[in-house]
């Protein structure tokens, strides 16, 4: 049986495709931005703040770690109105990825931060510096550079994961493959230019990683 | 109207909880035994062999599940089969599966250290020998605890086979959710259930990772 391809819609639905597209890099740019953030206030709690801190920061983890991001989308999208949250839809999709990539990048800074000789923070105190300064400058950027690969790989994934908001109607590239096959029923098509789509976007956002990581610690950069 | 007591919405979850459990079982093995078959190519002297494989888990990794599944289910369908959703979801998720455990079990054969390669061949050998009495043995305690943490990563997956109409414990939730109104108690107790699917299986990939290691050390 041979199948013919028949991407004649292209010309009418690109529009559509690149908002898509937009969608899902805004959705990663900020759900990135946030989620580290997060994660580094995770890890820091974890390692080396307050005791009493550190129960719920380990019971968020567990439970982001091991649920799937569908659900946690979903709880957060149609759990939390009856709470009196409203949101829209891509908000509720930030926010579901910072929560999931706050909880993975966590733990993959924690163990950068937890390979850091005990030394350093002693060093750090003999320049002078505060335990904050000794924090962001000696542990926290040697960390980060320790575990960047790991970090980029979650984030890729993170990424890629995101494909699901189109279920709460997050007009992201996925979104965007429903609504070309809704409307053309060239369903085999869509999905395989979408497909590949995420594949470019993917290798981009490593290299891109890649470049920040370059930016970010220039003089350890020969590794 | 029909009322739902908690016990309802739970029975009814758990219920369906036993298709994410099903398909996550064939989704692992059926992974495991291709993965296996991929990295005898991987690992194997044929360079044509190595860069299909890493071709396969470029492609695999670097896209999301859910186009996977879409793929599937539209795909099969080009060919005039008519692609129940089971079908479509355990096929994608088995091809995925196999490109996650590949890399990681590549990455165990190779943390074996180059000597014992040279010090088996030193005592005659061949290729299969080396593998079947010296590597792979010392391969498969590091790849433990890596592979049962990847089956998380198996068991959450599944939960995306409720977009082409698998129903398992996302689907009910959703199906659930739509008679009773009460999303945040379904939601809530569907996270639950996968944690309590999922956690015993992160649990015991750490402690065997510490287990593995402290061994490993008393060599």
């Amino acid at each position: 049986m041979t199948y013919r391809f028949d991407y004649s819609w292209i010309a009418e639905y690109w529009p559509v495709i690149l908002k898509g597209l937009l969608t899902t890099v805004e959705l990663t740019l900020i759900g990135t931005l946030f989620g580290v953030a997060l994660g580094i206030a995770c890890a820091w709690t974890r390692s080396l703040g307050p005791r009493w801190m550190r129960p719920p920061v380990v019971a968020y983890v567990e439970l982001i770690r091991n649920t799937p991001f569908l659900i946690q989308l979903f709880f957060i999208f149609f759990g939390l109105p009856s709470l009196g949250v409203q949101m829209t839809e891509f908000q509720a999709a930030v926010l579901a990825m910072v929560i999931n990539l706050g909880a993975y990048s966590g733990e993959i800074i924690r163990a950068g931060i937890e390979a850091t000789p005990r030394g350093q923070f002693e060093a750090g105190a003999s320049l002078a510096m505060t335990r904050f300064e000794t924090f962001r400058h000696v542990v926290l950027i040697p960390a980060l550079q320790r575990i960047w690969p790991a970090l980029s790989s979650q984030i890729v994934i993170v990424m890629l994961g995101s494909a699901v908001v189109s279920q709460i109607a997050a007009e992201d590239i996925t979104f965007a493959a429903n609504f070309i096959q809704s409307r053309t029923f060239r369903a085999f098509e869509s999905y395989f230019l979408t497909t590949g789509l995420y594949l470019l976007l993917a290798l981009a956002l490593r290299q891109a990683l890649r470049g920040v990581g370059r930016m970010l610690f220039p003089r350890r950069a020969a590794r | 109207m029909m009322s739902f007591t908690l016990w309802d919405i739970l029975r009814n979850l758990l219920l369906a909880a036993r298709w994410t459990v099903v398909l996550s079982l064939v989704s692992f093995i059926g992974g495991g035994l291709l993965g296996m078959a991929l990295l005898y190519l991987r690992i194997g002297k044929a360079r044509a062999g190595q860069m299909v494989v890493q071709g396969y888990v470029e492609l695999f990794q670097g896209t999301p599940l859910l186009m996977q599944l879409f793929l599937a289910f539209f795909g099969l369908g080009l060919f005039g089969i008519d692609v129940p959703a089971w079908l479509a979801a355990g096929l994608a998720l088995i091809l995925w599966t196999a490109a996650f455990l590949v890399e990681i079990w590549r990455g165990c054969v190779e943390s074996v250290a180059r000597g014992q390669w040279e010090a088996s061949a030193s005592l005659g050998m061949g290729y299969v020998q080396q593998m079947r009495y010296v590597i792979l043995p010392q391969a498969v305690r590091v790849a433990v605890p890596p592979t049962v943490g990847f089956s998380v990563q198996v068991v959450k997956g599944t939960a995306l086979t409720s977009i082409i109409g698998f129903v398992e414990l996302s689907k009910a939730g959703t199906v659930v959710t739509n008679a009773t109104f009460e999303p945040f108690t379904v939601y809530g107790l569907v996270a639950l259930i996968y944690f309590a699917l999922c956690w015993p299986l992160s649990k015991s990939s750490q402690i065997l990772e510490r287990k593995l290691n402290v061994a490993h050390r008393n060599h």
